[in-house]
Parts: C-alpha cells; structure tokens; sequence
C-alpha cells in the first residue's frame, strides 16, 4: 500500500517527456525547417522575417491559419499535414515573444 | 624588446613551417551551418584539415573558390562576404556588404567576386583580390521596387546571368568593364527561384516557382530572347506542398539531357539537352531539392525536402530508371562529388556527420564528425562555368 502514491507520477512521467520532446523538435524544426527560407536566426530570406518585431502586433489567428494552410500565390506551403492546429498556435506564440534557440 | 622580435620571429618562422607544401586539388570546404564555421576536408584521406570561425550567419551558405584554387569566398545569409585560405586555415578579409545574402560567383577570368542579394535587392561586384567594391547593380525592376536575386551564375565574357524572383525576369550584367556593367533584361515568368548554366556556358536556365514551366535564353544568341521550356508539365496535377525550395546548378545536365526538380510533383524532369523538349519524368521519393549528376554523368543523385529528407534516390542515366534508394542519416542537406566522382560526400545535418559513399558499390566508405553539416564544396568547382 505504501507504495502505491508513486503509481500517478510514473504514469505521468512518460507524458511529460514526450511533452517536453515535442517542444524540442518543434523548436528544431522552425530552426531548421522553416529556417531554410526565414532563416535560421529568423530574420528572414525568401521568407519574410519571423522575429518578434516582426510579429508581435500581427493577429495570433491569422499567423496560425498562414502556417496551416500557406499563403496562396507566395511560397508559404500548407503545413497542416505535419503540424496539429495546437502546434502551430505553440509556434506562433513563442514566435511572437522571440522564439527560443535550439539546445545544442 | 629585442627579446620579444625576436620571439614574435620565431613564432612568424614556426607558423610558415607549419604550412607544408602541397596543392589543393583534393582540397574542400564543408559548411558548418549553425556555428558559423567551416572545416577544410581533404578527399584523398577523407580527413578535416582545419576549421576556420567567425563567419558569421552560415544558415543559407555558399561559396566559390579563386581560380587557384586557394581561396574560399563564403557568402554568408547575413550578407558576410569572406576571403579564407585554405592552405593557412584562416581569414585573409572578410566585409559585411548586405544586410540578407543568398550566395554569389566568380567572373571567367578571377577576377570579379559577385555576391546576390534579397536585402537590399541586387548583386554586387567585388575585386577578388582585395574585396574592395567595385559595382553594384540594383534590381529595381519596376520604379522603386526591388527584387530578391536568386540564381546568379558566372557566364562566359565576364558575364553573370541571374534571375529576380519578384520581378519574374532574367537579368545579364556584363562586367567587362567592372566598374561600369551593363544588364540586359530577358522575361522569365513568375517567381524564379534558382537559374543554372549549362557546363558549356551556353544556356540559362531558372526554375519557375509560380508556374510549371522552366526559362531557358541561349547565351550565343541572346538576341532570340528568352523563352520557356517544360512549359505546364504539372498538367493539372494538385501541386503538393514544397517545405523547401530546390536548388539548380549545371551540375544537372548529363548524358546529353537535364536533369530537373519538378515543384510541387515528386518527380525529376527530364529534357533534351539540345532541343529542350521534355523526354520523360522519374518519380522519387519527394520533393527534389538537389538533382545532381555524378562528373561522368551516368548517375543522378536526388536529395528531398522535409519531411523525406533522410531518403537519398540514384538514378541511372543510360535507363532512367532509379538504381539505389538510401538512408544515409537524418536530414540529408547536400551532396558533392569528388572531382573524378568515386565517391559522394554527404551532409547529415541531425548526425553533425558528412557520410561518404562509394558510387559504384553504393557501400559507405566513412564519414567525419561536422557539427550541423549543410553545403559541401570541392575545389574542382574552381575550373567549372557556373560555379
């Protein structure tokens, strides 16, 4: 019986770790994957730049519905096939406050 | 004091005597993307030679060798421009000329380093030996609007071909008098996103992002103008999603036919390289980023964008047909041929390792530990047109 106020965190701790590498991979993946046009720093390439000066005052919603469904006529792809719609709002937030560097 | 000379002497003697004599021939250079940093590989012993830092933002990297050889000219995203020497492993010059770069080239006779722009729109001229400014020119297309340059390549006459991927045209600036160029304007089509020229200097050709179709004008008679080839080959299709844009060189043209990315279809277009009429399609494994002939032209080397970018497709040239299909590592950002094509260098950038592959028996010969590994850069592209 002693033992058994272990059991919710164990089943927990799985959870949380997989969490926390979703984050890293989302963040290596804006780095790196939407690194290749914006840049790697960000600032921009045949993408527009995506710092927070940049962001900070366009609405949230509009910037989500630009990375799940692109933006038609430039060379923004949909991303709704690779990214669940709570991704990109993870994406956009941080984009939007300075997003943060890989861990290297 | 005398003292000090004395041993600021011996230091200066001890730093030529490590420099021994040899060629650079078998020399490379490999991008380290996210430390701005590169290491200087030899092929001969698959071996890093060096490492050369401080070279600012590598996350778009390019380069182009002097006609010797010797020198490194690394374009940097953030518009660094750097002069490194490979023997010495280290900086001769380096300048910030714009604020958001995307590569650059070398004139015919060495002499003339051009770097293109998306910020501010255009392409500048440098003297190679000094780095010293010499022209630029704006790609104002339009009165006030400028466009992003993509694709420059070095041409025959001192000439460099590019394309302006707002402004939808071909651009030749010719720069027999470096400091006065003269550009001619050719209509390309919507959203140009690469050019290449062909390995004789003859044609330029730059991949249409807006449209299915590729813009081809015949240097030796420029006066035809430009017009467009693989015209529609998407055919209705629905275009997929493309997570990263391809990159063309002269490098896709063998076995007498280009070798081309299709966008949006995961497929490589096939043209006659004399006619430039379509000859057939290879489907692959996504969308192409890299369609790279080996130096013999037999095999074509076919890298993918995200999320396929752990696959790597060889394509045979005699059948067209796809021989070996890999996996060498995790987001598979470049490959290079040695000069005679043995063997292939490739960048796993997930690994920090460049693998190497033997091109006949596809078997991994090795690979170098390279943190964040993206543009490999041999120095046989010294001698190339359009490299």
């Amino acid at each position: 019986m002693r033992g058994f106020w272990l059991l919710p965190i164990l089943t927990l701790l799985p959870a949380l770790v997989a969490h926390a590498d979703d984050r890293t991979a989302l963040i290596r993946m804006v780095r790196q994957d939407c690194g290749s046009c914006h840049g790697m720093t960000l600032k921009g390439g045949l993408g527009t730049p995506l710092t927070a000066q940049a962001l900070s005052e366009k609405p949230g919603e509009s910037l989500v519905a630009t990375i799940l469904y692109g933006r038609p006529g430039t060379a923004m792809p949909a991303w709704k096939t690779i990214l669940s719609e709570s991704d990109a709002q993870w994406i956009v937030g941080h984009l939007q406050e300075g997003f943060p560097e890989e861990r290297r | 004091m005398l003292t000090r000379l004395l041993g600021l002497l011996l230091v200066f003697l001890a730093g030529c005597a490590q420099v021994p004599l040899r060629g650079t021939g078998d020399l490379g250079v490999v991008i380290e993307r996210a430390t701005g940093r590169i290491a200087i590989v030899e092929s001969s012993t698959r071996s890093i030679l060096g490492q050369v830092d401080g070279l600012g933002d590598l996350s778009h990297a390019s380069l182009v060798f002097s006609r010797d050889a010797r020198y490194a000219f690394i374009f940097g995203r953030d518009g660094g421009l750097t002069k490194v020497d490979l023997l010495e492993a280290r900086i001769v010059k380096r300048i910030m000329q714009s604020g958001n770069a995307i590569g650059g080239s070398i004139s015919q006779d060495g002499r003339i380093v051009v770097a293109q722009n998306y910020t501010p729109g255009g392409i500048k001229a440098f003297d190679s030996e000094t780095l010293e400014l010499l022209s630029e020119v704006p790609a104002e297309y339009a009165p006030g609007s400028f466009s992003k340059v993509v694709g420059l390549a070095d041409v025959p006459g001192n000439q460099f071909a590019y394309a302006l991927f707002e402004g939808g045209e071909i651009w030749v600036s010719d720069f027999s008098d470096p400091k006065r160029p003269v550009t001619k304007r050719y209509p390309a089509g919507l959203q140009p996103y690469d050019g290449l020229v062909t390995p004789d200097g003859r044609h330029y050709l730059a991949g249409l992002f807006g449209e299915d179709g590729i813009a081809l004008l015949d240097l030796w008679q420029p006066e035809k103008g430009s017009r467009k080839i693989l015209e529609k080959y998407g055919r209705g299709e629905e275009k997929l999603p493309v997570f990263k844009m391809p990159h063309l060189r002269g490098w896709s043209v063998a076995a007498g036919r280009a070798w081309l990315p299709a966008i949006g279809h995961h497929e490589v277009l096939v043209a006659d390289a004399t006619t430039w009429k379509e000859t057939g399609r290879v489907a692959v494994k996504g969308q192409p980023v890299f369609v790279i002939a080996s130096p013999d032209g037999r095999q074509i080397w076919v890298n993918f964008a995200f999320p396929d970018n752990g696959w790597v497709q060889v394509i045979d040239t005699l059948t067209g047909k796809i021989v070996q299909t890999l996996q060498p590592g995790k987001a598979i950002l470049h490959m290079e041929f040695t000069p005679r094509g043995e063997a292939v260098w490739l960048s796993a950038r997930d690994d920090n390792r460049v693998v190497i592959y033997d091109t006949r028996t596809f078997q991994k010969l090795g690979s170098l530990e390279v943190d964040a590994p993206s543009g490999i850069f041999f120095t046989s592209r010294a001698a190339r047109i359009g490299f």
